[in-house]
């Protein structure tokens, strides 16, 4: 088990996350991040990129394959989607690449609203252990966990992001 | 005590009555609503959620929009929808109740949607999906008897969330034939566990029950005293049938006295909200200049109700 204080900086790796991103700007991308590391990635890139069209919103509760098992989860924020995906270059945008299984649900979603032109996934970390056929095009870190450790981003009371690390 | 709409980990697993309802469930269905809200206004207004299962639309009694908004919430969250003609069926020939339940989880039920004009009857269909070990099968009362109208009641407490942000300031009256309404026995329950600190009931002596001073609702016979600073105005449909017996005079007596005119909405706040479950009875319980007027948000709640009824059959399926 790591120490917190071993973990990497978090808002140093968007900003690096930032820098792979800036040669795909030509093709004017929107950012779509995924609730909730994501969706606070997605932000900080918009300011760092400096994006002027406004980043959606994903929540891909209704679109996950453990529905079966799980059943709905307790907290489902609304997906928002504030500009016309038909034909647009997307970059959605998580905290850590795991199994694949919510990189799938998020393309599903998108594809309801329309037919993109690309969908490039950009992460902060990638752990490994895929269990669908997904890939990042962009990432920082990638990292070796254990099975029962869960590597979660938090936003603290500074507004700073971080992450820690929890075992099941 | 048991309660038979949740199952051994507290979770919502058939909705009966909002009665009994935790303040936590009410509000994990109205914040689940509004993320299906959005799914509406996609260009794709579908999501897989129940993609492979089947809802079973049981109308033992008529109604054609409440059976239709279930039908769309349905088909939005990928459901297979079959609609039973009851009365024409198996129950015009004999079969009981519970025959008929046992012949469609036959043929693999995922979940009922069941209005009955006996109160009690989705109650009784849960016991027995219990009693046989049928778990997987979940039940949703559209609306039984007098007793209650679940979905409609918290269709009513979405619209009320939507336009009044909370729910810790408000007078809510209800106005109408509350003695014969479903819709109002789960209205009061859903407010009193969201905690408005005042509800308010109005109408004649005759179409009110008895001791709803014990459910904490205030009781008015003059509708102008009633609806005074009212932050919400919910009115009922008069049902025609009560109009033939003894417990009113007339149509047209009864709207003088209880019919909400613009006349009678101004002493309400004036940014109030006019409700109606529909359908409406215009000029016997509401004047068209208020139905149709700024304050009605009566097209709104059937909108809301679609997004409801998707999230109250995506939260018991999984469950």
């Amino acid at each position: 088990m790591h120490p917190n204080d071993t973990l990497p900086d978090a808002e140093a790796q968007c900003r690096q996350l930032a820098e792979l991103i800036r040669p795909m700007l030509a093709k004017d991308p929107a950012l779509v991040g995924i609730y909730s590391g994501g969706a606070w990635i997605a932000e900080r890139l918009s300011e760092l990129l400096g994006l002027d069209r406004e980043t959606g919103l994903i929540d891909v509760s209704f679109y996950r394959d453990d529905f079966a098992e799980k059943g709905l989860h307790p907290q489902v924020k609304p997906t928002l989607i504030p500009f016309d995906v038909e034909g647009r270059h997307l970059i959605l945008v998580d905290d850590v690449l795991y199994t694949g299984r919510t990189t799938r649900a998020a393309i599903n979603e998108l594809f309801d609203y329309g037919r993109p032109a690309s969908v490039s996934l950009a992460v902060l970390a990638d752990r490994g252990d895929r269990e669908l056929p997904v890939a990042a095009t962009w990432k920082v870190w990638d990292v070796a966990l254990e099975t029962k450790q869960n590597l979660v981003l938090e936003k603290q009371d500074d507004g700073q992001l971080a992450w820690r690390l929890e075992n099941a | 005590m048991h309660n038979p709409q949740l199952n051994d980990r507290g979770e919502l697993t058939h909705l009966l009555s909002t009665e009994g309802l935790p303040r936590a469930i009410l509000t994990q269905i109205l914040d689940t609503a509004e993320s299906f809200m959005e799914v509406s206004a996609r260009e794709v207004k579908k999501v897989p959620l129940l993609r492979g299962k089947s809802v079973f639309n049981l109308f033992f009694e008529n109604s054609t929009r409440t059976r239709t908004t279930f039908e769309i919430a349905a088909k939005r969250l990928s459901a297979d929808v079959i609609n039973l003609d009851i009365g024409r069926s198996s129950t015009a020939k004999g079969e009981t109740l519970l025959d008929t339940i046992d012949n469609l989880c036959a043929m693999h039920a995922s979940l009922f949607v069941v209005r009955h004009a006996s109160s009690g009857a989705p109650y009784l269909i849960a016991e027995h999906l219990r009693r046989i070990g049928r778990d997987d099968i979940h039940v949703v009362n559209a609306g039984d008897g007098r007793h209650a109208h679940p979905t409609q009641g918290l269709l009513d407490m979405y619209t009320i969330r939507h336009y009044k942000k909370d729910f810790s300031n408000l007078r809510v009256a209800i106005v109408g034939d509350i003695l014969h309404s479903r819709v109002a026995r789960s209205d009061i329950h859903a407010l009193t566990t969201l905690g408005v600190p005042e509800v308010r009931a109005i109408g004649p002596e005759t179409l009110l029950p008895k001791h709803l001073d014990k459910l904490g609702v205030h009781v008015f016979h003059d509708m102008e005293a009633g609806l005074k600073d009212c932050d919400v105005v919910i009115m009922l449909r008069l049902q025609n049938e009560r109009m033939n017996g003894a417990l009113l005079p007339s149509a047209g007596e009864y709207f003088r006295h209880y019919g909400l005119t613009p006349q009678k909405l101004v002493l309400a706040k004036p940014d109030a909200i006019v409700m109606h479950p529909g359908p409406m009875n215009r000029g016997v319980e509401i004047h068209s200049a208020v139905a149709d007027g700024p304050q009605a948000v009566i097209l709104p709640q059937v909108t809301f109700g679609i997004a409801v009824r998707m999230a109250v059959m995506s939260i018991v399926a999984g469950n």
